[in-house]
């Protein structure tokens, strides 16, 4: 009853959604208030509908009701209750039932919060929210129903991939897909505006903390699934340039992009057509990276449902949602003029420069991504693009992206002579550059990513400093009137502060752990002692415990530094009976300077293989994530960009 | 399909990797066995380098590697060795040749042709003026923007 329930409650979201894809389009361009109007009342009936039936999903999870074929082919009656509800969207179907949900939860923000959108506005962007609804809904119900029974239900279930059943991975889908749904609604407000053939500041305003939303969801999505890799594959690599990672990548970027363009539109009115392609754009790679992890068409390490038939259905959607939406672009992008001027040298000049850069480095993860995949297809040769080629064709633009960063965030608009306004740079300049020489001198044939790295990270950080400390004129008012004037700069300014700083910090954590990691691999017998990197360690011993749902070797491993005992690291080696699938995971130790990083593997003859790791600074690069994305957090709450404020000035336009 | 994606993971990504009795005793010989492995790819795993892999195939790369090296091979010959065995399909960064230079050159191109663009965009001088705001339209956008 329960999953029939959610089944006839998507059906209803289905049909609600086409209403709500065309009336309020049409009373939008007759000028039928009422038609427009009805795009509220459906958009929040569609989140309720497809919200009751993800409840219904999770209930038969809850309750391991294993009449229904989803649950019985990831679920398990032992299962921990975390993985039971997070096993909900560990598949497809239920990725998918949780995709469409926050769809409506974005449209149905739109439809309740919106009040200060003009009423035809508001009344495209939910009406193109709900045409993609209709796509989703109708790929759920005809391709990848979750509510299907057995006819003969299983005595238990075949339980969720061990992978799978861990507190980083269980929330990282939800994380992730916010941030890409969130770009519907940049890519619907970007639709809207070329429907109407109009872009101005206040648009950008409407769409800022969107754009921002979708973003900072995003990091921390990417964030979780780039720790959960690091702990949990038994290695400690956490960036492997997937093509299921850069499906997630390639949309964070453009995101970047879309944002910073945002403002030029917003303070000086310019960039608006660019800005509305990059809207279109940021869209456009979350629908690729739908497709890329959906349809299994560039399989890989994440692949864990893949369906072709599926797959044409996603690709069908893609064109149409691509290539309808660059070609209304084509049509009515020349009415969006641009007015102002302003000279290379300028903040809109650097704003440029990033946009550039970045749009430029997506180009090159996705031509890397589906390049094996083309030249298959084309020249009929198998071939890979991995790693080491992100590596070397990437890194480049980001190092002129941070390179530039600091310069350009401090510029002034329309024009600006570089002297006067880079001199207060000039000391995190040397700062950095005297930072740099000095580590590339102490290290002795290191490599010389090391020095580079944390120059950059150094002057990032620095020039970000510097940026507040001009802005809030400390040195010309005195140190306390300084700071009172800091208090004082908007949330949108700290926001770009925190964003930036913490770049700096995950460009610190990276160029660290690249450079300066070492590594120790033996086959230890218990008592065994060994050093490394100025730590002992002494291995004490292997126990069997038992799970929930698995048993475990787990190793006690006590790390030393000369005397003092810092660690006491617990490797693990898992077996899941139900899967019959081992899984490791590593004993961390984490302070602010290290990472002591052990891992388990097979016994051998008289002893147990040890993989030992120093890792300096490595969370840094976590931290400076979660930094950023609290930049992007203060950035929305700026008064300005409250898109919960009241209907004072709702007018129709 | 769900078989064979558990299978991948289930042989590749419970990485163990280079095991102990593989390390040569050569730390010089041992440094570069590790660099070439990470540019060669598992071939029954995806996207996973030789030097992280568990797979059986993996390990008896490795251990190829290590013998070329240890018979005089230059990097690049021991490369050579494997991609006239393997394929270029073992490469994770593909050699350069004619029909791979899109892979490298879309980068580069598109930052001239986006800089070209944006820098004539930013000396354009304001040929056509466009209509500019009547008051009641400013009036309304200061509105909006103060609010």
């Amino acid at each position: 009853m329960i999953a029939e329930l959610g089944h006839l409650s998507v059906i209803i979201a289905f049909m609600v959604a086409i209403v709500q894809s065309v009336i309020p389009m049409i009373g939008a361009s007759k000028g039928y208030v009422g038609w427009m109007d009805a795009a509220r009342p459906a958009a929040i009936i569609q989140f309720l509908a497809i919200f009751f039936a993800f409840i219904m999903l999770t209930v038969s999870f809850i309750t391991s009701d294993f009449s229904v074929k989803l649950v019985a082919s990831n679920s398990h009656s032992l299962k921990p209750m975390l993985y039971k509800v997070s096993g909900v969207w560990g598949n497809h179907e239920g990725s998918m039932l949780l995709w469409i949900l926050i769809l409506a939860f974005y449209g149905a923000l739109v439809a309740v919060f919106g009040n200060r959108l003009p009423i035809i506005l508001k009344a495209r962007v939910l009406s193109v929210q709900a045409m993609i609804g209709v796509a989703f809904i109708a790929f759920l119900l005809f391709t990848s129903n979750p509510f299907e029974r057995l006819s003969f239900p299983p005595f238990d279930g075949k339980d969720l991939n061990p992978l799978l059943q861990d507190p980083g991975l269980a929330f990282h889908p939800p994380f992730l897909y916010f941030g890409y749904v969130g770009l519907s609604m940049t890519f619907s407000f970007a639709i809207a505006a070329l429907i109407q053939g109009s872009v101005d500041a206040a648009w950008a305003r409407w769409v800022r903390p969107w754009a921002l939303l979708a973003w900072i969801t995003l990091t921390i999505g990417i964030a979780l699934g780039s720790w959960w890799a690091y702990y949990e594959l038994g290695w400690g690599g956490w960036w492997f340039w997937d093509p299921v990672e850069n499906a997630s990548f390639m949309p964070w970027l453009i995101a970047v992009a879309l944002l910073h363009s945002a403002i030029v539109v917003e303070k000086r009115e310019a960039l608006k057509s660019w800005t509305v392609l990059l809207a279109i754009l940021g869209f456009s790679f979350s629908l690729i990276g739908t497709f890329i992890v959906r349809s299994g068409v560039i399989t890989s390490v994440h692949a864990f449902a893949n369906d072709p038939e599926r797959g044409v259905f996603i690709l069908l959607i893609l064109i149409i949602a691509i290539g309808g939406g660059l070609t209304l672009y084509a049509f009515r992008a020349s009415s969006l003029r641009s007015g102002a001027i302003f000279s290379p040298v300028s903040r809109e000049g650097g704003l440029i420069l990033n946009n550039l850069l970045l749009v430029v480095s997506t180009i090159v993860v996705f031509v890397g991504t589906i390049w094996p995949l083309v030249a298959e297809l084309v020249l009929g040769r198998k071939l890979s693009v991995g790693a080491p080629f992100f590596e070397i064709a990437f890194t480049p633009f980001m190092v002129i992206l941070a390179i530039s960063l600091p310069l350009g965030a401090i510029l002034p608009w329309k024009r600006a002579q570089i002297k006067r306004a880079g001199s207060p740079l000039i000391g995190a300049l040397s700062l950095s550059l005297a930072l740099g020489l000095l580590i590339w001198s102490l290290q002795t044939g290191g490599r010389i990513l090391a020095p580079i790295g944390l120059a950059l990270s150094a002057w990032v950080i620095l020039g970000t400093l510097t940026d507040l400390i001009v802005r809030c004129r400390m040195l010309e008012n005195g140190f306390f009137a300084g700071i009172r004037r800091l208090i004082k700069l908007t949330r949108a300014d700290w926001g770009k502060a925190f964003a930036h700083i913490g770049l700096g910090l995950t460009i610190f954590g990276i160029s660290a752990i690249t450079a300066w990691e070492t590594e120790d691999i033996r086959v230890a017998k218990i008592g065994e002692t060994f050093e490394m990197s100025g730590y002992t360690f002494i291995f004490d011993d292997v126990t069997k415990v038992n799970g929930k749902n698995y048993s475990s070797d787990m190793g006690t491993i006590s790390a030393y530094e000369g005397k003092k005992l810092v660690a006491k690291l617990k490797p693990e080696k898992r077996f899941y009976p139900v899967q019959r699938m081992p899984t490791t995971e590593a004993g961390i130790n984490s302070t602010f300077k290290r990472d002591l990083y052990v891992a388990l593997g097979d016994f051998q003859n008289d002893g147990w293989t040890i993989r030992t790791y120093v890792k300096p600074f490595a969370v840094w690069i976590w931290i400076g994530c979660l930094v950023m994305a609290f930049g992007g957090l203060m950035s929305m709450t700026d008064r300005r960009l409250r898109f919960a404020s009241t209907n004072k000035i709702r007018r129709k336009i | 399909m769900f078989r064979v994606a558990f299978f991948i993971i289930f042989i590749c990504s419970t990485a163990w990797a280079v095991e102990p009795d593989e390390v040569l005793s050569n730390v010089e010989y041992e440094a570069r066995a590790r660099a070439i492995s990470k540019d060669l790819r598992c071939l029954v795993c995806r996207n996973e380098n030789i030097d992280s892999s568990n797979a059986g195939i993996a390990k008896d790369l490795r251990i190829l590697v290590r013998e070329r090296i240890q018979k005089g091979d230059s990097n690049d010959q021991v490369i050579d060795f494997i991609i006239d065995r393997y394929g270029e399909y073992v490469l994770l960064n593909p050699k350069i040749s004619f029909e791979n230079l899109i892979l490298w050159l879309s980068g580069p191109f598109f930052l001239i042709i986006g800089g070209i663009i944006g820098w004539r965009y930013t000396r354009q001088k304001n040929k056509e003026s466009p209509k500019s705001l009547n008051e009641k339209e400013k009036k309304r956008l200061d509105e909006i923007l103060n609010d």
